[in-house]
């Protein structure tokens, strides 16, 4: 066990690694000059702003200095936890700017994706192997998990919101109430926040229902099934059995899937306008505020890697083979 | 006699029609005989096999009977099949090394097992039988994944035989094992029928040579049907068929494996089940074959105990 | 989904080390109502994408040609935007960019994940293990945010140059299986057989194993070209498509961009959405029935 958590810390460190390189790389290597260019496309109308964006800009990529040393550059701001100056919301420091939207985007994405994941593991499991569920549960399945995350949302901001007025399709709170812990707020976010949240968790949901109905079917048809059945052991034995196996992938399969999760919270929050960071990111593109940008990229990337490492616990706790010291489980 | 077959058909559905994998096939076990069940791949042992414990989604039950301690099998009811299976019919699969639940210590899962059939666990007696094949206490304690595939198959036969069943099925258990541990897994099971867990055992392989080890009687079969059956030693010293004949004529050193290929001994391969030829199935190969051979051959007792489906046996 | 089961192996026997004859394939395949309906509608869509640009005559898609904001009728199948371009047209151009960016995308992952999953899983040991870091690292880094990066930075942005880059970050999970694949089939007799003969890594891994597991190849494709479709359209969505040209999610990006859903227009955001969940949705359902066809064990008994 000690192993499989060692080989899986080092597997993060290297990951961050790679993704702080990248983030310092793409800028650099990419073709043309990208100070003159980033600070000619960036529309700040305040002067101010335009020269602090140039001087960092110059700082940053410290073109006088040899590579390696902009590299440690880079890596001294971040351990600092200096991401930079936003130009969007001049002169906030990126940190702060992002520290402020991640709340929204967490309360939108950890409910959706725990609670699509155990509803539907819990409708793929009633639904394998039984005709008449299995008939429409899987082509529902289907058709939730093909629609991008985006569209799903727009439809049910339509319908539910433009058309029923049932919800709010903008924003995550009224702009008349003081966001604060007082009743009359908490009621208001959480009103805004029904949509985005049904839109991310019905798309997750046809995709662990049907994930979970293909492992059944895939458990119910293996050898430890087979020879209860030879057996004589009951279905329910059986089912039950397979049940607890089929959930491993599916835990293996939320980590997998964590990338996607993200992008689908980012465009909602898009259609929604959203105060998480899918919003911040939309106006960095717009603003061309490239250390939000680069900001934001780091904070998903150690997110990611942060739920990787609670999914692994939770995979040693629910796969008694990587706690007995052998090889079992994914490396 | 603990168990009676009698004329088992047994079909395949496949898409070009139904394959005959079992076409009337009869023999007796007697209590306490270990029969060996020996033929090329696709001769029908080991539908044979399944057919008396689980048939699968795509067998059919097509005539025929099998009786029990007296009592007939409800062969196509999956359900009354229940009643029978692990309390009086039970299987080592060829599967064995992977036929545990790989998420739950044995000993839980023998329990859950037996708790699901309405039988508590008597942990000293589990103990014993677990000694019995070489395999220590704390191997409850563990994951199959702990276990080498020796000792899973071993386990495996202590859970097969844990209701005392009157007949075990060893299906191939022995084809996925090195000559050293074949040879404790044979023990094993003749043990099993020494001590009286097990009252009588259907040993399916396809190697003739361990089956004579471990078989009082050995049966052959060839396309679906009986060859010839025998006590093992007038099977291997005076075989009648030439059938028989030609795989103990090829028969190389004890142990060794053939995997399940063509014996190289024989030209040519089995006829279609599909369509099965009319007369003797074994014609087309058989150096002796004449005209006769166009007719079925009967299956007829050429000495005591001794059965062999050939003109030419006679 | 981008998990694929864990295959049951396809265990040919050893003297039959390639799959079930063809013709058996092919019965159930065409029997097969899931597979049937899926590659109609990938086949109708496609159709669509090819013939119905050059039916309007291939002009630009962007250009203002008609009423604003007009409902659909019988000009404009599909309406028209705030700007009095034509949806249908956009529709058909965009279907195009879509399967494009599908295919590109889909075929170099698929590409990556064999070179890598063969060789990890047939070399096995230092290899292997370079590889496997090299896949898990790729596989963590979240492919939408470096895809974010690497097209903001980027001004001027292709339908093709974005296919290769989804291509690019989205291969690990499809090289994971791929080598656990490898895997097992690489110590079955026909591999021995192969390897005691002298052929080099790569003539076994292409006569010998990937022919082995041709189907689970062909299905793993369909789901990485799925898979580039969802990321391309969002990353369209976010602003970050391509700059030149429509694609479905570009269409879906401005209708967002320009209000269509206060303005009740409809018609501009259902059916570029409408056409990435029947693309999408058609190749997943095609895909469950091909593993029904190639997998005997799923077939309804």
């Amino acid at each position: 066990m000690r192993r499989y958590f060692a080989r899986k810390l080092l597997i993060y460190a290297l990951t961050f690694v790679v993704a702080v390189t990248v983030n310092w790389m793409i800028p650099r290597f990419m073709p043309g000059d990208p100070v003159s260019a980033m600070v000619a496309r960036a529309r700040v109308s305040q002067p101010e702003a335009a020269e602090a964006m140039r001087s960092y800009y110059n700082n940053l990529f410290g073109f006088d200095e040899p590579l390696w040393q902009q590299y440690l550059h880079f890596w001294g701001a971040l351990v600092r936890g200096d991401f930079g100056i936003s130009i969007f919301v001049f002169p906030t420091p990126v940190g702060d700017v992002l520290l402020d939207a991640l709340p929204y985007t967490l309360g939108l994405m950890i409910p959706a994706v725990l609670l699509s994941w155990f509803v539907g593991n819990w409708i793929g499991a009633l639904s394998a192997r039984r005709k008449v569920l299995d008939n429409t549960v899987l082509p529902a399945g289907y058709l939730l998990t093909a629609m991008p995350y985006m569209w799903i949302a727009v439809i049910l901001a339509w319908a539910l919101g433009a058309k029923a007025g049932w919800f709010p399709i903008s924003g995550g709170y009224s702009l008349d109430i003081q966001p604060g812990w007082s009743a009359a707020f908490v009621l208001d976010a959480l009103h805004h926040w029904v949509l985005p949240f049904l839109s991310l968790f019905l798309v997750a949901l046809g995709g662990w229902a049907i994930g979970m109905r293909n492992m059944i079917i895939y458990e119910l048809e293996s050898d430890y099934a087979s020879y209860l059945s030879a057996l004589g052991a009951p279905q329910r034995l059986i089912r039950r059995y397979a049940f607890r196996n089929a959930v491993l992938p599916q835990v293996t399969g939320l980590a997998l899937q964590l990338g996607v999760l993200v992008a689908g919270a980012l465009v909602t929050e898009i259609v929604f306008a959203y105060p998480g960071l899918g919003s911040l990111i939309l106006a960095a593109i717009q603003n061309q505020d490239f250390f939000l940008l680069q900001g934001a990229f780091l904070f998903i990337v150690i997110g990611v890697l942060i739920a990787n490492f609670l999914i692994d616990i939770v995979y040693v706790v629910v796969d008694p083979r990587t706690r007995t010291g052998m090889a079992g489980g994914t490396s | 006699m603990t168990l009676t077959v009698n004329d088992l058909r047994v079909h395949y559905r496949t898409l070009r029609g139904e394959v005959r994998a079992l076409d009337g096939v009869g023999f007796d076990l007697a209590d306490g005989e270990i029969l060996g069940l020996a033929g090329e791949s696709g001769c029908g042992k080991t539908t044979l096999g399944k057919s008396l414990i689980r048939l699968d989604g795509r067998m059919r039950h097509a005539g025929g009977t099998v009786t029990l301690d007296g009592d007939e099998l409800p062969l196509s009811d999956d359900r009354a099949m229940n009643a029978y299976r692990f309390h009086r019919i039970s299987l080592v699969p060829q599967y064995s090394m992977s036929a545990l639940n790989p998420t739950r210590r044995i000993g839980r899962m023998i329990r859950e097992l037996l708790a699901s059939r309405g039988v508590t666990v008597d942990t000293d007696e589990l103990h014993r039988r677990l000694a019995l094949v070489g395999l220590e206490p704390d191997v409850l304690d563990r994951y199959p994944i702990e276990l080498s595939g020796g000792m899973k198959q071993r386990a495996v036969m202590v859970i097969s035989t844990l209701l005392d069943p009157s007949v075990l099925i060893a299906d191939e258990v022995t084809s996925a094992l090195d000559v050293s541990n074949q040879q404790a897994v044979v023990g094993a099971l003749t043990g099993l029928r020494d001590k009286g867990l097990v009252t009588s055992m259907i040993f399916v392989t396809h190697d003739l040579g361990l089956t004579s080890h471990i078989a009082d009687s050995i049966m052959v079969m060839y396309a679906g049907k009986l060859a010839e059956k025998a006590p093992t030693k007038a099977l291997t010293t005076g075989p009648r068929h030439p059938y028989t004949k030609m795989l103990i004529g090829s028969l190389p050193q004890v142990g060794a494996r053939h995997k399940d290929r063509p014996l190289s001994g024989i030209e040519g391969s089995p006829p279609s089940l599909l369509n099965p030829p009319a007369g003797c199935r074994f014609r087309d190969r058989c150096p002796l074959a004449d005209s006769g051979c166009a007719e079925e051959p009967p299956v007829v007792e050429v000495a005591p105990r001794h059965t062999v489906a050939c003109w030419k046996a006679a | 989904m981008s998990t694929l089961p864990d295959p049951a192996p396809e265990a040919p026997s050893a003297e039959a080390p390639v799959a079930e004859p063809g013709r058996e394939s092919l019965h159930y395949a065409v029997r097969n109502p899931k597979l049937i309906i899926g590659v109609s509608l990938v086949a109708i869509l496609l159709a669509v994408g090819a013939i119905g640009p050059v039916l309007l005559g291939d002009g630009n898609p962007n250009e203002y040609v008609g009423p604003q904001a007009a409902a659909p009728d019988g000009t404009y199948w599909m309406g028209t935007t705030t700007f009095g371009q034509d949806v249908y047209a956009q529709f058909v151009h965009g279907l195009r960019a879509t399967f494009l960016v599908g295919v590109v995308g889909g075929a170099i992952a698929a590409v990556i994940a064999m070179l890598v999953g063969f060789l990890a899983g047939y070399r096995g040991g230092v290899t292997d293990e370079i590889l496997n870091m090299l896949t898990n690292v790729v596989l963590v880094i979240p492919a939408l945010a470096v895809l974010l990066i690497i097209n903001a930075y980027m001004g001027v942005r292709s339908v093709a140059v974005q296919g290769l880059f989804i291509g690019l970050t989205s291969w690990p999970w499809a090289a994971r299986a791929i080598r656990a694949q490898t895997f097992s089939l690489r110590t079955r007799e026909f591999v021995d057989l192969a390897r005691l003969s002298g052929s080099g890594t790569w003539r076994i891994v292409f006569r010998e194993i990937a022919p082995n597991m041709s189907s689970y190849l062909f299905m793993m494709f369909i789901l990485l070209f799925g898979g580039s479709i969802l990321i391309a359209s969002s990353l369209d969505f976010i602003g970050l498509g391509p700059t030149e040209g429509v694609s479905l999610g570009l269409m879906l990006q401005s209708a967002q961009q320009w209000s269509a859903l206060q303005l009740g227009m409809w018609w501009w955001f259902v059916p570029p959405g409408a056409g990435i969940t029947a693309i999408v949705g058609a190749l997943y359902v095609a895909n469950v029935g091909l593993d029904e066809v190639f997998n005997p064990k799923l077939r309804e008994s």
